[in-house]
Order: structure tokens, then sequence, then C-alpha cells
């Protein structure tokens, strides 16, 4: 009989024991799954903010304007490669349930400040064509179904356009892709002159800059001579990097993300010492088994290696589908409806989850499989 | 049938009184049925906590009027002749001869958050005098009320537990202004204790806002009178306004962190539900297998195979129901009235709540593990009945 045959007849003697554990062990990974990518979600992509990014915003607060005049002064700032302005038009889709980022912009601008947003050059073209025109990312565009040459209506909250009514319509002229799995694709992005020109009030102000250093060493320094500038002006500024704005949004959320995934964590842990200790005992029964085997002539490390491979078998083959299973779930997307938008299964976290399946198969495999080798083949004889 | 049930209430104690026999597995099945539920419920009392502080801010008898269209405050305009006309409509309470009408202002400031030390959004509402006579529940429990015209503001208790600067004495600098925080208030435990409140004439300028508001509240005569007040203002061809009642703005507040907290909360508890349920089936399993002998020989002494079944599925029900409330109860005393402040993407500013293990979310822990328990028993229960008496008695 050869080794893997031994370890598929020990796998039979049990079969209802060994299905449970081994959908325990999946169930683990999906939570696992859902875990990583929960916390990835409470992060608010303050691990990609772009370096040589700062945004400049109202000291008082980011809902306060500033005036598009401040544009071409802070480009002025030494250190300043380029700044462009952004706004929040919060207008609704459809139905307020439908949660949309909107920002008017400066198509050209915007695209060179955020490179990680891939729009091909023909719907760029048509973008810079098209002063109605709108471009989306993958994601809403999948989710909406929307193609190019849609016309998208917009509702809007506060910024009513001049012609009367409260309906902005857009030319759909583009889908832009992430660079990076992190990059949010969930932006409806239309263009600032439009928008300057059709609302109703608020010309000359725009939400706050988007802003680019030439060196990322020296951004306290660019924060404070920008800030400086405009200290005794109505309107003064607070310049902070993209990353220390990320966090401040993340800190805002507040522990609620930390809170579920530490009891996301915590559970997660105890299935695996469950788990384990199933596997353990499982072991522990065959120890008269294993006296017959070392009794017919298999060596101490024979044993431990038949034990040992046991384990990980079973931890590999249902760890390794429960992680696979998990990542098919976790990409069918944010699971509350655009209030996570960048809700994804981390690379980085699939490795630690194939660490966590070997080690699962090791540790709970390991205890027994020493004991088993140890043991002296009289006394495992005798004990049944 | 009184035998049968005779038979069900020996068999279901016979098994419990064999649990301590077999400490490990049943151990390992009440941990595992007791963390489901503590998880599913610390989860839930998020989401608990904050629609009860939606809901306790919220009055049936006061009507909450928007622009037509706006999805909360911070959409929406509404000019002094706006609030002028509102004023004007039938329906209304008044208090001391005048309209009980509030038109407010509301924008957020930056003020670090105690636990983190980085700016959030605090809500500053600019009000006029008639917003103590509409929002009854506010009370002063500190210092004094702010002068009228003067850079003065008063702060909600939970928003002094959560930011800083804003403790009664001390000065707020927005912009090229100071603020005196001169008192602190309570609000019953509703948003308002999230705010910081000051003179809407004194903001207006500050904020660059001329002669507009954000929101009119209005203190109806009675809830009653709720309809012919707000057909008047929908029928006004000078108004373009949305009216709400104040209970129902505020529990479309909760909306988005609803979907949030109970989205990731079902996630969480059918997938743990599930762990726990193949827990309790290996427990019962194992209990079923060891006690195979005992089960054939009640069996041959006219057992009948229905009490055998039900009195398992008892000793997993019974089990279960034990992790449950063990669960509930480490999550009550754990989570309830654990205090917080997150971000409601609504009105784009923070609220302050206290996590909430009310009664309903106690019963929902426990039902939820007898479920579990009732899934876990059943199969184990099926295979004690079908044990074939003799083969089993012989082993």
């Amino acid at each position: 009989m050869t080794r893997l045959g031994l370890m598929a007849s020990a796998f039979r003697r049990h079969r209802l024991r060994l299905l449970l554990t081994a959908m325990s062990i999946v169930v683990a990974f999906l939570l696992f799954s859902y875990l990583v990518a929960i916390r990835k979600a409470f992060q608010m992509g303050v691990d990609v903010a772009g370096a040589d990014r700062m945004m400049v915003r109202h000291s008082v607060s980011i809902i306060q304007s500033l005036p598009t005049s401040y544009e071409a002064e802070i480009e002025r700032v030494p250190g300043v490669v380029d700044a462009t302005p952004l706004s929040w038009f919060g207008g609704i889709y459809q139905d307020p349930k439908n949660f949309i980022a909107q920002f008017p912009v400066k198509p050209e601008e915007y695209l060179a400040m955020y490179p990680e947003f891939r729009l091909s050059p023909e719907q760029k073209a048509a973008w810079l064509r098209t002063r109605t025109g709108a471009i989306v990312g993958r994601t809403i565009a999948d989710k909406y179904h929307w193609k190019i040459g849609d016309r998208i209506p917009i509702q809007a909250t506060v910024w009513r356009p001049k012609g009367g009514g409260a309906t902005w319509e857009f030319e759909l002229v583009g889908i832009y892709d992430g660079a990076e799995k992190e990059t949010d694709t969930t932006q409806f992005l239309f263009r600032q002159d439009f928008f300057e020109e059709n609302k109703q009030f608020g010309q000359g102000r725009i939400g706050w800059y988007a802003i680019r250093i030439k060196d990322p060493a020296r951004a306290a320094e660019v924060a404070k001579a920008i800030d400086q500038q405009f200290v005794n002006s109505p309107a003064a500024t607070k310049t902070e990097t993209e990353g220390a704005m990320a966090q401040s949004f993340a800190d805002q959320v507040g522990n609620i993300g930390a809170i579920v995934t530490a009891i996301l964590g915590a559970v997660f842990f105890i299935i695996l010492v469950v788990v384990g200790n199933t596997m353990a005992q499982g072991v522990r029964e065959r120890t008269q088994e294993i006296g017959v085997l070392k009794a017919v002539g298999f060596t101490n490390g024979e044993v431990l290696a038949l034990v040992l491979g046991e384990s990980m078998l079973l931890a590999g083959v249902a760890g390794g589908f429960g992680l696979a299973v998990g990542w098919l779930l976790v990409s069918q997307g944010d699971p509350t409806n655009g209030f996570l938008p960048i809700f994804f299964f981390p690379p980085e976290d699939l490795v630690l989850g194939i660490a966590l399946v070997l080690g699962l198969g090791l540790f709970s495999g390991l205890l027994p499989a020493l004991q088993a080798m140890r043991l002296r083949t009289v006394d495992a004889l005798r004990r049944g | 049938m009184l035998r049968w049930l005779s038979q069900i209430g020996t068999l279901t104690i016979f098994n419990l009184k064999t649990l301590p026999q077999r400490p490990g597995s049943v151990a390992a099945s009440l941990v595992g049925m007791a963390g489901v539920v503590a998880v599913l419920v610390g989860v839930l009392s998020i989401q608990q906590g904050f629609t009860r502080t939606m809901a306790v801010t919220g009055s049936p008898d006061t009507a909450f009027v928007l622009r037509g269209g706006a999805d909360g405050e911070m959409m929406s305009i509404l000019t002094r002749d706006d609030a002028r006309l509102i004023a004007e409509a039938p329906g209304i309470a008044r208090g001391a001869g005048d309209p009980l009408v509030s038109p407010e202002l509301f924008v957020v400031i930056g003020q670090p958050k105690k636990t983190t030390g980085t700016d959030a959004n605090v809500p500053l509402r600019g009000v006029v005098p008639a917003a103590f006579g509409v929002h009854e529940k506010v009370k002063i429990v500190e210092g004094r009320p702010f002068v009228w015209g003067r850079n003065e503001v008063i702060v909600g208790r939970a928003a002094q537990g959560q930011f800083r600067g804003l403790s009664v004495g001390s000065t707020l600098h927005l912009g090229q202004n100071l603020w005196q925080v001169v008192g602190a208030f309570t609000a019953e435990g509703g948003l308002p204790e999230s705010e910081i409140w000051a003179d809407a004439a004194v903001l207006q300028p500050a904020y660059r806002r001329g002669t507009t508001y954000q929101s009119v509240k209005v203190k109806l005569a009675s809830a009653g009178s709720f309809k012919q007040f707000k057909d008047a203002l929908t029928a006004n061809p000078q108004l373009d306004v949305k009216v709400l009642r104040e209970t129902e703005f505020y529990a479309g507040q909760s909306r988005g962190m609803t979907t949030l907290i109970v989205s990731l909360g079902v996630i969480i508890g059918v997938l743990m539900g599930l762990g726990a349920v193949f827990g309790a089936l290996i427990t019962m399993y194992t209990a079923v297998a060891t006690r195979t002998r005992e089960i054939a020989t009640l069996r041959a002494l006219g057992f009948g195979s229905s009490p055998v079944v039900l009195s398992v599925i008892g000793e997993s029900l019974a089990i279960a129901a034990l992790g449950g409330v063990l669960g509930a109860v480490g999550a009550w005393i754990a989570f309830d009235g654990f205090q917080t402040a997150t971000m409601n993407w609504q009105s784009f500013s923070q609220v302050a709540f206290a996590f909430r293990v009310g009664p309903p979310l106690l019963a929902l822990g426990v039902l939820y593990a007898l479920a579990l328990g009732l899934v876990g028993g059943l199969l184990p229960a099926i295979r004690a009945a079908r044990l074939p008496v003799a083969n089993a008695l012989r082993e």
C-alpha cells in the first residue's frame, strides 16, 4: 500500500467528521476573505494615496468653497507642479440610495493629476470635444449598465442648473479603468467649464484643489508656503497630503471598521483553534493503528511524515477551496451598494491566507505527529 | 400521547445528565455558539445604537422642511423669504404668540477627534430664538445659553466627549473669527448632542451665507395637522420645498449606516452560523456515537424512535440556548453603551452615538442560536433513531 493510500484510508475512517472539519475550514477562510476585504475597504485608500499629491482646502472645513483665482496663485508657489480644482456635486441618479461620487473637473489637468485613471486617447479626445461630456469608472458603468453615448440625467441637490428645473443631463463619452486594484473606479466626472457656466450661483468658486509637488520630501514646506499665502484672506487654506486627507476621512468613519475587523479576526482564530483541535483528536484516536505501522517496520520519520501529511492535505485542500471561493465572492464587489467603493481581495493578504492554511495544517498535525513518533510500539499496541 | 411525552422528557433529562461526561466537546460547542451570537449581536448593536440616536431625535409633531430634491440638510438652501412663507402656513403651534418656526443654518467645522487627533466634520448649527421652542428636548446642563448677537456657542454633551477643544470656557478659531464656548447641552441622547449651536444671524455673515438657511423645523399644532401644513406648502407656487415629518427624515438619515452594517452583519452572521452548525454537528454526532449502546438498550426496552430523535434535538437545543444566552449577555456587557462617533454621509458630518444591545437584539441572538442548534441536532438525531437495535447492542 502506498503512503497516499494509507492517508486515504485514514480519511475514509470518519468520513462524516472529515467532511464537517473540512467544511469548517472552508468557512473559516471564507470569513478570512471578507475580513481582509473589509479591512481594506475601511482604510479608504490611505495606502495608495499619491505621495506627491496634496489637497488644498478651506481652513475651517472642506464644505467651504475657495476662489477659482487660487489656482494660478498656488501654481506660483515654489515646488508646486500643477493645481487642479475639484468640487463635490452631490447629485442623485434615479434614487438617493444610488450613491455616486460626482465631481466637476478640468479634464486634461485631472487626468494628468491622476494617471491611475486610465482613459483611452479616443475617449479623452471625445471628452475634450463634448462640453456636456462625462466619464465614469468601470465599476459603476457596469453596475448601472451605462454605455458610451448614453445620456445620463442627474438630479441636482445644491447645484441647480440655470435653465430651471433640477436636472443636469450628461453624455457619457468615456469609461475609465483603474491602473491598480485599489484605484477608485466609482467616480462620475464631468467638465468644470460646463458646470461653471450653468450653475445658478457660486460662480468663481470651487470646492478644493488637488496639487502635484516636485519633491514629496518637501511636502510640509510646500504646505506651509501655500497656507501662508492665504492666511490673511477671507478664505484661509489648509494643505495636507492626499494620504493625510484619506487618513482623516478614515478616522472620521472611526473605529467601526476597526471593531468589525477585530471581531472577525477573533472569530477566525477561534475557528482555527477548534478545527485544529478536532484534527489533532482524530490523530490521537489512532494510536493503536500507528503502533501497528511501527510494528511492521515504519520508521519514526515515516510516521511523522504520514500524520503531518494527512493534516497538511486536509488543511490545504479545504483551506485552498475556502480562499478560492472567498476570492470569487469578494470579486462580486461591494456588498453594501456603494458605501465601500474599494472592495477587493488584496493580493498581499492572499499570501497571508496561504501561510495561515499551511500553518493550520502544520500545527494541528505536528503535536500529535510528534506524540505518535515518540510512542513506544509496545505501549501503542497495548492501548487498544 | 402522555407516555410519548414522558418518554421524551425522561430521555432528554437522561441526555443532559451525560453532558458532564464529555466536557471537551460540549464546551467547544458552547463556546462556538456563544461566539457566533456575541459577534452577531455586537455588530448589529452598532446599527441599533445609530438608529436609536436618530429615532429619539425625531418627534412626530415636528415638520422638517428642505428645498425640493434635497436629500439632507447639507444639500438644501432656503431663503429668508421661504422661511417667512413657511411660517404663514396653517397648522403651526404657537409659543408666546409667535409661530414655532425655526429656520436653521447647517455647516461643519474641522475639529480634532479625541481618539485620533485628526480633523473631523463637526456639525455647527445656526439657530434663531424659536429653535429652543421647537427643539424642546434641548436643555442647558452646564454654563449658560449664548447671548444673541455675540460670537458665542453652546456644545452638545456627546460632541464634547468625542472632539477636542469643546469644553465650556474654551475658544474656537473659525477662519478669522473667535467663538467662545459658554455652555453645554443635552437632548435626551438625540442628534443635537453631537452638534455645536450658535446664533444664525452671527453665523450667516461668517460663513458668507447672506440671509439663507438650510432647513426649517416647524412645531405643529398637533401630529395630525401635518397633512394640512404639508398641503399648504406644496400648493404654494412661490415655494419649491420638500416637507417631511421629523421622524421620517431621521429614519432616512440612518439608512446608509443601516445598509452598511446590516449587509456586513448578514455576511458575518451567515458564515459564522455555518461554522457553528458544523461544530454542533460534530458535537452531536460524537454524542450519539458514544451512546450507541445506551440508545439501543433504550429502544430494546420499548422507547419509540421519535422520542429518541426529539430528545437528541432537545439536547442540542439546550446547549445552543445556553451558548446563545452566554453570547448575548457577553455582547451586552462588552458593547452596550460604548460611545463612539462616525461619519453620517447623508449630512457629511459626525454623529456621536452609543452602541445599543436592547431586548430585541438579545432575543434575535438567542433565536439564531436555537435555529443553529436545531439544524445541528437534526441529522445526528435521525442517525440515533435509525440505529439497528440488534447490531448496536452487540458493539
